[in-house]
């Protein structure tokens, strides 16, 4: 009774926005592709798409006018590296979908029906003027964790952007406690995997033939035959400087890898290297405490370092809490602007920086001709700030997503509404809704 | 997030018991009294040996001043001597001839923000097994542990701390997994060979305990009481029952048995330890009151407090401050009705508010936590100023601690503890320049001379390196 109860609330609640041809005028327009804002813009979004963006762009008969009233429009934030919509409260477990312990599945987990967008995470997440997350799954009982998934933080059922956008490995210390206890065990692994996977591809036959001794299943070896041939870039964890020139070796045996590097933590003792290999990665970027033996070298100026050494640098949150704070990217990418100012520190402009929570993520996962900047073609995706969305406090006062207007109110600002005043009145507190 | 589960599910349960350095030489040994007379015990066996690191007379001018007791002074003056603040003012206070004088224009200055709940130390980086000391997850009631005991002094994160974060002093707890985890201590954050040398001189001990889901969790997972909320309680309960018992004897001048988890109840019970509370949940917090209240002693502050929203009213009248994140919540069932204006909330019910990191890394920006918590209280009509807001990172904890006669605000005669940051602290872009601790310049940008490299990161990849 109850959960049909909830169910039919949910179906309420769910009914998508209509797509609006919408024009926001009088902005302070930030594009995302790292050029400068620009004053008194305007963003055209028709059909859900961004048709037109930036200054002396006329607005078309017929389509609404919203006046930015000077205010800073951006598109809206890419969370480069998350797990929004896989959990709840990390800590009951029937919510948590992040990891698979116990399967004897692998590459071949795809998180996209794990996937919930009515979670309070997506609303909160959005809130803070998150519209595009990259969802990776945290691991399995083997070395591959499984897809992720693109989506969107839109307020109505369909969350998934791109289904199966990218696998998702970690080598280094975790990697060598699921590959038997070291890092030669997680390269010789990683390898053997593939190969078992390329062999099944020539020859399907071969994976009934090895039977019980199979290392992996059917559904991980069509996953790997994608992520060998580049169809799904590899998301690969890897933190010390010594790993991540091992990892960027591997695309000498597996020449089509589309390799994009997680954490990278002593990444900028090794930038040459992986701007040479041309490989993206995604930074949690003030890591700066030696938390492992892999991450010794960390610096808050391995961000700035990194771009500085022409590497494609993403800004993210994780290592932190990767599905219910991906509002902290804005507050991260700002750290990065005053780090240029610290003598003998290394951080961004303020353009690179946005672009760092924008566009640059979406190219790392191969989408930046779809999603991340207001340029036209991308999704209709566009946040009004009541401040500088790099500086602390500020928030979004209107969202669209995919030319949809969107709803900013959370579970939590409906708890903070009851408890203006904590005194009960007339009628308890159960009441005041 | 493997930070983050250990952050909000091991230590978030910590309770902590303070050593106490207060009660400076009061050993009362047995000698001192006729053999009738009941043994008395060294209250402070690991004494505070910290002494301040030389400093020049310096001043600051042009500089925006927040005092921590909500003042402000635009374009001010601060003239720090002997370790002490010793004149804070306008443009016009006199300072001597021939001392170190910085020019403050575009910068604002403020006291150092003091951090009451810290694992530095106890969970120190790097994060290997054989670091984990802050929980003694032996026996759900742990009063007879000291923290102090467990601080690892060469923790790089004490330096990011400093340099980042601006942090001069701070409570470091145990955790959370118990119901009275043992004391605390509070530390000034200075580089020492030894945990006395860091002990903040005169501080009391703290004594740290946790509500809900932690204790019945780890004990109820072995077996054992507690493995309810109300279990929970019934174990507190029994165990303050025989503290009082313990005190009573020795206050009709009994002999007793020495035992260390009395001795700190007893403490807790006489008024020389102050409880430092993890508690998330309203309803919670509201029964802990009860019980301090049976067994006739004070919750200092209720720390993490995700729900003191709810309980605002009753928190300002009860005299117990709020320590809290601005935004953590979703890691766990009791953190699941986290407000953004829970800071700001607390603060408008005219209850104590403070900003806490529980985290290596959030202690590097407190202030900017108190940004934003300060932002979300703007959206809902509670506008606290600049100056107010930074009594949530220095004079709030002080006295939360028992050091807000000593440090917290700028006010003639108080330690020098003082941050001069390159900006308004209150945004993203801003960083500490200079970070004074008893009047020794202990950080300076400018100068890499004056960065803390602690043994651990000493011939490492980065060795000395900006963080």
């Amino acid at each position: 009774m109850i959960r049909a109860l909830l169910l039919s609330a949910a179906a309420i609640v769910a009914a998508p926005a209509a797509a609006q041809d919408v024009a926001i005028v009088n902005a302070k327009l930030v594009i995302g592709d790292g050029s400068a804002p620009v004053e008194g813009g305007t963003v055209v979004v028709r059909g859900g798409k961004v048709v037109a963006a930036g200054a002396g762009v006329a607005v078309p008969a017929g389509v609404e006018r919203v006046d930015a009233q000077g205010r800073y429009v951006t598109p809206g934030i890419v969370a480069a590296f998350s797990r929004v919509g896989l959990t709840e409260v990390d800590a009951v477990t029937g919510t948590n979908d992040r990891s698979a312990p116990r399967t004897r599945f692998s590459a071949g987990l795809d998180i996209a029906p794990a996937l919930n967008p009515m979670g309070s995470p997506v609303a909160v997440n959005r809130a803070s003027g998150v519209t595009r997350a990259i969802v990776a799954p945290s691991g399995s009982s083997n070395l591959f964790a499984g897809q992720g998934a693109v989506v969107d933080l839109a307020d109505d059922m369909d969350m998934v952007t791109r289904p199966r956008a990218l696998q998702y490995v970690a080598f280094g210390e975790d990697g060598s406690a699921k590959a038997g206890g070291s890092r030669a065990a997680t390269f010789l692994l990683f390898r053997e995997q593939l190969l078992a996977a390329r062999s099944y591809a020539r020859n399907p036959a071969t994976l009934a033939e090895w039977g019980n001794d199979a290392m992996i299943q059917r559904a991980d070896a069509d996953a790997l035959v994608r992520v060998i041939d580049g169809t799904t870039p590899l998301f690969v964890r890897v933190d010390r400087a010594a790993d991540i020139v091992n990892v960027i070796k591997l695309k000498g045996e597996f020449p089509a890898l589309k390799l994009v590097l997680v954490g990278v933590t002593e990444g900028w003792l090794v930038a040459r290297d992986i701007a040479a290999a041309k490989v993206p990665v995604l930074v949690s970027p003030l890591t700066d405490l030696p938390s492992s033996f892999e991450q010794l070298g960390a610096t808050q100026s391995n961000a700035g370092r990194l771009k500085a050494a022409g590497v494609d640098v993403s800004v993210g949150v994780f290592d932190d809490d990767d599905a219910h704070k991906m509002g902290y990217a804005t507050q991260y990418a700002g750290n990065l602007v005053g780090l240029a100012r610290v003598p003998g520190a290394s951080g961004m402009t303020w353009d690179q920086a946005f672009a760092s929570i924008s566009s640059v993520p979406a190219r790392a996962v191969g989408m930046e001709g779809s999603i991340g900047s207001l340029r036209p073609g991308r999704a209709g995706d566009v946040v009004i700030w009541d401040n500088d969305p790099l500086e602390l406090g500020s928030r979004p006062t209107a969202i669209w997503i995919d030319g949809k207007a969107q709803s900013l109110t959370t579970r939590q600002d409906r708890l903070r509404d009851r408890y203006a005043t904590p005194q009960e009145g007339a009628l308890p507190k159960a009441y005041d809704r | 997030m493997i930070r983050g589960v250990k952050g909000s599910l091991l230590a978030a349960v910590s309770l902590a018991l303070v050593g106490c350095a207060a009660s400076n030489g009061e050993t009362a040994s047995a000698g001192d009294k006729p053999a009738e007379k009941p043994v008395k015990f060294n209250k402070d066996p690991y004494p505070s040996t910290y002494k301040a690191y030389p400093g020049q007379v310096t001043a600051v001018r042009n500089v925006t001043i927040f005092d921590g007791e909500g003042g402000r002074i635009d374009n001010g003056t601060v003239l720090l001597a002997n370790g002490k603040v010793e004149a804070v003012g306008g443009p016009d206070t006199p300072i001597p001839a021939d001392i170190a004088v910085y020019d403050g224009t575009g910068k604002f200055l403020t006291p150092g923000i003091i951090d009451i709940h810290s694992h530095l130390g106890d969970y120190p980086s790097p994060s290997v097994e054989a670091h984990s000391d802050g929980n003694e997850m032996t026996s759900p009631t742990t009063p007879e542990v000291w923290s102090e005991h467990s601080v690892w002094p060469q923790d790089p994160g004490f330096s990011r701390a400093l340099a980042n974060g601006g942090v001069t002093s701070l409570q470091i707890l145990p955790g959370s997994a118990n119901l009275m985890g043992g004391r605390s201590i509070t530390l000034k954050n200075v580089p020492s060979r030894t945990v006395q040398g860091m002990k903040f001189p005169g501080a009391p001990y703290g004594l740290k305990m946790a509500c809900g889901e932690n204790p019945k969790r780890v004990y109820g997972g072995k077996g054992r009481a507690p493995s309810t909320r109300m279990g929970n309680y019934a174990v507190n309960r029994a165990t303050w029952a025989k503290a009082a018992a313990y005190k009573k004897k020795m206050d009709d001048g009994k002999a007793v048995d020495r035992d260390l988890a009395m001795e700190t109840l007893v403490g807790v019970l006489s008024g020389e330890i102050l409880v430092h509370n993890h508690c998330y949940r309203a309803d919670e917090m509201a029964l802990v009151i009860d019980m301090s209240k049976e067994f006739g002693y004070k919750v200092s502050t209720f720390h993490h407090a995700v729900e003191s929203y709810k309980i605002a009213d009753i928190l300002a009248k009860e005299g117990t401050c709020s320590a809290m994140w601005a935004d953590w919540w979703g890691f766990k069932m009791e953190a699941y009705d986290s407000v953004n204006e829970n800071i700001p909330l607390v603060y408008k019910a005219g209850a104590c508010t403070i900003v806490h990191s529980d985290d290596a890394n959030q202690i590097q920006r407190l202030n900017q936590e108190a940004a934003k918590a300060r932002a979300a209280g703007r959206r809902i009509g509670i506008d606290v100023s600049d100056e107010l807001a930074w009594t949530w990172l220095s004079y709030n904890p002080a006295k939360a601690l028992g050091i807000g006669d000593k440090t917290g605000s700028l006010k003639p005669g108080k330690m020098a503890d003082v941050v001069l940051w390159n900006g308004n602290p209150f945004s993203a872009y801003t960083r500490p320049e200079k970070v004074w601790i008893d009047g020794a310049l202990m950080f300076d940008a400018n100068d890499p001379k004056r960065r803390p490299v602690s043994d651990f990161e000493l011939g490492q990849p980065g060795e000395g390196d900006v963080k």
